[in-house]
């Protein structure tokens, strides 16, 4: 190989490298450089060095949200996790009926963030709701999901199960479509209950699945914010602020930018060091249970 | 007393017949076959007996218990499948002892039935790799390790060497060959592969066209094939079927015409064929030799010469347009279109009624 050809072979990846520094490496050190400064709407402000970091660290309300963040995250992963796989198994068939639920339970992921907040204040409003209609017919008294400290942060979760149950589902059917039916057969004739067989020969089979689902929803909902902003503006007292609504009150409300930077950047390093812990995890797990 | 005995099975996919009356009894330790064309029933059948397919009509018993409600792990069959199906994610090990486990057998009884089928089939080194550490060959050995430690009535096993290259299917014949000796089980095995059916088996069911069209030994089903399918299923090249008609005549054996005017004496019984034309003579190759024009049965024309080394074999074509395979020595001078005279050795010869149903010479018997 020559020079001439190596050159002429990065034109073709040259317009993609192009784009991807222009929309994600060229922000990701110009928000390093704004969040070494004091930078409000007019003007490019001035060099504080790391006090907009020291600043984070003593910020009571960022703590607050960042813990938010964590909490809604482990409420939702796990959850969704489990039900996409759950739902996946149901609906892996042939049958008509299995095809129109699969896209029914696919469709609540093409809904914008808008009409899904709109659908699930109409569910959780505790006066007029659909839950506490529920709930007052039963006899109860309605729970006040919206408002209550304690109860804001699962009906996030919920409205965030219900809103991205499509693609985890899709993933795991995807899996379950590649696992050759002898498989099934040759456990049938091995006299394996069906729990013996999901555990033995489906989970193992999906494992790959399941840490990509885990992964991508990890980082994903640690990203989590139209729900939060819409269904109740971080409220009540900030029990439900996430971190990103954090950035954005920030950023676009106070108009702090060097500050919402830093925040930024603190919060990209975290969901880093979460993925790749994640990874590093389930890397030595296969380690452990013998390379296939 | 038979092992396992099929009585009326019917299956069909969705309105489309696969299994038409299908009827079978295997004795104990017998080595059964299940030879024929691709999309015959055969896979189908064997799975019925697993389990693994339901049966539309018609019962299975083994051992003298009806097993066809059974599931499939109940039923005390072993399978072999075509393309292994081990467990990836389980070492050969745990493939082997999956079965056992899921059975409740104690512990050391799985460990002592592992290591012995480990040690019978030489892949005691491999048992803690898995399967995709593995070549296609000793895979076999472990989809046949995972059956052998179930200790099962009932051997089944699908094509079990279709996924084989030619050197290693000789061997695992060989050893299948050496295993049935051991273990006190009988064996089902689906092939299309007519030598390893002869080989193996100690009976062949041929079939065809949603039935069981012959059971028998292997040299009957050669020598003696129940129609003109099986006739020219089982044998390579395939039996040449002429057109005749039965002439006169008053000896106790047909003799027949052909349509380019030779006649042919059978050893077949003239009683119970039927009068007239609409018979087909059937010679195999062995039993068509070359001679000078004019000195045989009929003379011919060389169409085609296929040199096998030993042996070569002729396909040519007599006076009236039929095709006949015939069988010449192994350094035959002949050339294509040379002029030939054939015999044909009537005393071998197969007559095939209008309905397909075979009749043989006495002498074969
Ligand atoms: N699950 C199925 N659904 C519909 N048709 C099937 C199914 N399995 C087999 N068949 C049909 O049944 C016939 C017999 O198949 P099979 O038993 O696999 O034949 P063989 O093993 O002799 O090649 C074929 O025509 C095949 O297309
Ligand atoms: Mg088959």
């Amino acid at each position: 190989m020559n020079g001439a050809r190596d050159w002429r072979g990065l034109l073709f990846v040259a317009p993609f490298m192009l784009l991807y520094a222009l929309i994600l490496v060229f922000p990701l050190f110009r928000g390093l450089w704004l969040s070494l400064n004091r930078v409000d709407l007019f003007g490019d402000g001035r060099f504080v060095g790391a006090a907009n970091y020291v600043r984070l660290a003593n910020d009571p309300i960022f703590s607050t949200a960042l813990l938010n963040t964590f909490k809604v995250t482990l409420m939702i992963v796990p959850v969704l996790t489990v039900l996409a796989l759950l739902l996946a198994l149901a609906l892996n068939n042939a049958g008509r009926g299995a095809a129109l639920l699969r896209g029914i339970f696919f469709s609540s992921a093409v809904l914008s963030v808008t009409i899904v907040t709109l659908i699930w204040r109409f569910v959780l409003a505790p006066d007029a709701g659909l839950l506490g209609e529920a709930w007052k017919a039963a006899g109860w008294q309605p729970l006040a999901f919206l408002s209550d400290p304690h109860l804001v942060l699962p009906a996030l979760a919920i409205t965030t199960i219900w809103w991205s149950l499509g693609l985890p589902m899709l993933l795991f059917l995807a899996g379950l479509q590649q696992i050759p039916h002898d498989m099934y057969e040759a456990a049938a004739l091995d006299n394996a209950s069906r729990w013996t067989t999901f555990r033995r020969i489906t989970v193992p089979a999906l494992r790959r699945t399941i840490v990509l689902v885990v992964m991508l929803q990890t980082a994903a909902q640690l990203q989590l914010f139209g729900q939060s902003q819409l269904l109740t503006a971080g409220g009540p007292s900030g029990a439900s602020r996430t971190a990103v609504l954090f950035l954005f009150e920030t950023a676009f409300g106070r108009w702090e930018l060097g500050y919402a930077s830093a925040a930024a950047e603190m919060l990209f390093l975290l969901i880093l060091a979460v993925t790749l812990a994640q990874y590093w995890a389930t890397g030595r797990g296969r380690e452990a249970s013998g390379a296939r | 007393m038979a092992t396992l005995e099929l009585s009326n099975i019917r299956k069909a996919y969705g309105g489309t017949p696969v299994l038409d009356d299908v009827s079978l009894s295997v004795a104990e330790r017998e080595f059964i076959a299940f030879l024929g064309p691709s999309g015959s029933g055969k896979s189908t059948l064997l799975r019925i007996i697993a389990g693994l397919e339901t049966l539309d009509a018609g019962e299975v018993r083994l051992g003298g218990e009806r097993i066809d409600p059974l599931p499939p792990g109940r039923r005390g069959v072993a399978m072999v499948f075509q393309h292994y199906a081990l467990y990836p994610h389980m070492s050969v090990r745990e493939n082997m002892a999956f079965g056992l486990r899921n059975a409740r057998v104690p512990r050391e009884e799985i460990e002592a039935r592992v290591a012995e089928a480990a040690r019978v089939l030489e892949i005691e080194a491999q048992l803690d790799k898995k399967p995709a550490q593995m070549s296609g060959g000793q895979r076999q050995r472990v989809a046949i390790g995972r059956a052998i430690v179930k200790q099962p009535r009932l051997f089944l096993l699908d094509e079990p060497l279709s996924n084989l290259d030619a050197a290693l299917r000789m061997r695992t014949r060989v050893e299948l060959a050496q295993l049935r000796q051991r273990v006190d089980a009988a064996f089902i095995m689906v092939t299309h592969d007519q030598a390893e059916a002869m080989t193996l088996a100690d009976r062949i069911v041929v079939m065809n066209d949603r039935r069981i069209q012959q059971v028998g030994a292997p040299m009957e089903i050669y020598s003696r094939p129940a129609n003109t399918f099986v006739a020219r299923f089982v044998g390579s090249p395939a039996m040449t079927l002429a057109p005749a008609a039965l002439s006169d005549g008053e000896g106790p054996f047909a003799r027949v015409r052909l349509a380019s005017g030779a006649e042919v004496e059978t050893r077949v019984p003239r009683a119970g064929l039927p009068a007239g034309d609409g018979l087909l003579l059937g010679l195999r190759p062995e039993m068509v030799s070359v001679t000078a024009p004019g000195a045989g049965t009929a003379d011919a024309e060389v169409m085609l010469l296929e040199r096998l080394g030993e042996r070569t074999l002729v396909y040519a074509r007599l006076a009236g347009g039929q095709d006949v395979t015939a069988e010449d020595k192994g350094d035959s001078p002949l050339r294509t279109g040379d002029r030939i005279g054939l015999r044909l050795d009537g005393a071998a010869a197969h007559l095939f009624g209008p309905d397909g149903a075979g009749h043989h010479a006495e002498a074969a018997r």
